[in-house]
């Protein structure tokens, strides 16, 4: 695919704290992290999505001033953010899985309509919704 | 009002609780201690972070969850109170009354006769959305509506 949606971002309060929360507990692969002064421009990618990259930035001066940034880290860190949907094949074996390695769930799977779902946060307070693909 | 982000995130850790265990007791020692903070700042910072006291916010979890399980399933009603969290049935019905404006047998009968098809968007999320919204307490929202006088036993504690 040429066209499309090729990143979306998402607010963390720490970069380091997020590239080892998507890469090492969520198996999400670094596309690119490049420095150019305080900015930073970090994106990772599912290893199954080469077309989308999740780009994670820490908000701050210069993109924005100090107190949109508090403001900023303080929606986030409320949950305040919408959320996230990640699909899987099998989302009790992804749940067992992702807890063995801390993530935080905020919902245990639960089977419904014909699927399980399940819930967790980043360290920042992201919410995400991880759902079973339908029909397996 | 600003607030430190790092609390708020542990905030959140109390409120996620709630979420994941609405139908459980959370008493503010138990939430306090989930947010590591002191039981004496916990229900103001919770306030203050989420615009409503955590008692008021563990109530529309509740309620959300029976309106769920009222459309859904074909539970009895007293089962779907005390799976929900409630004590007794009768303070289910009118604590569920003074929330949603019907009782819960005539909300089951309403929505049940009315269709449903949102199965593109998340269920978890759907249900989210469609949590009452009470931004006043249910104490007030009885007097307001010059309803029955009669004291909820759900008080607004924490």
């Amino acid at each position: 695919m040429s066209q499309g949606v090729q990143v979306a971002s998402i607010y963390v309060r720490d970069h380091d704290e997020a590239l080892a929360f998507y890469v090492e507990k969520l198996g999400f692969k670094v596309h690119t992290d490049v420095k150019n002064g305080d900015f930073r421009w970090l994106t990772v990618q599912h290893p199954e999505q080469p077309s989308f990259q999740l780009g994670l930035f820490v908000p701050g001066p210069p993109m924005v001033d100090a107190a949109t940034a508090q403001t900023v880290k303080e929606v986030v860190a409320k949950g305040a953010m919408p959320p996230l949907v990640l699909e899987v094949s099998d989302c009790r074996a992804a749940h067992d899985r992702m807890k063995a390695r801390g993530v935080e769930f905020t919902q245990e799977p639960t089977e419904r309509y014909g699927t399980v779902d399940a819930g967790f946060r980043d360290p920042s307070g992201n919410g995400w919704k991880m759902i079973q693909t339908r029909g397996k | 009002m600003s607030q430190d982000p790092e609390l708020l995130r542990r905030l959140l850790r109390a409120k996620d609780r709630m979420d994941g265990a609405s139908h459980e007791e959370w008493p503010v020692r138990r939430l306090a201690r989930v947010s590591g903070v002191s039981e004496a700042h916990f229900a103001r910072s919770f306030k203050d972070a989420f615009g409503v006291p955590p008692h008021r916010y563990l109530l529309t979890r509740r309620i959300e969850k029976a309106t769920t399980l009222l459309r859904e399933t074909d539970l009895p009603i007293t089962d779907i109170a005390f799976q929900t969290g409630w004590q007794s049935l009768g303070t289910f019905g009118r604590t569920f009354r003074d929330v949603t404006g019907e009782s819960p047998g005539d909300f089951r009968a309403r929505e049940k006769a009315a269709q449903h098809a949102p199965d593109q968007v998340p269920v978890c999320i759907l249900s989210a959305a469609q949590r009452p919204d009470l931004t006043i307490a249910v104490s007030e929202k009885r007097r307001q509506t010059g309803g029955d006088t009669n004291e909820s036993e759900e008080s607004e504690v924490p």
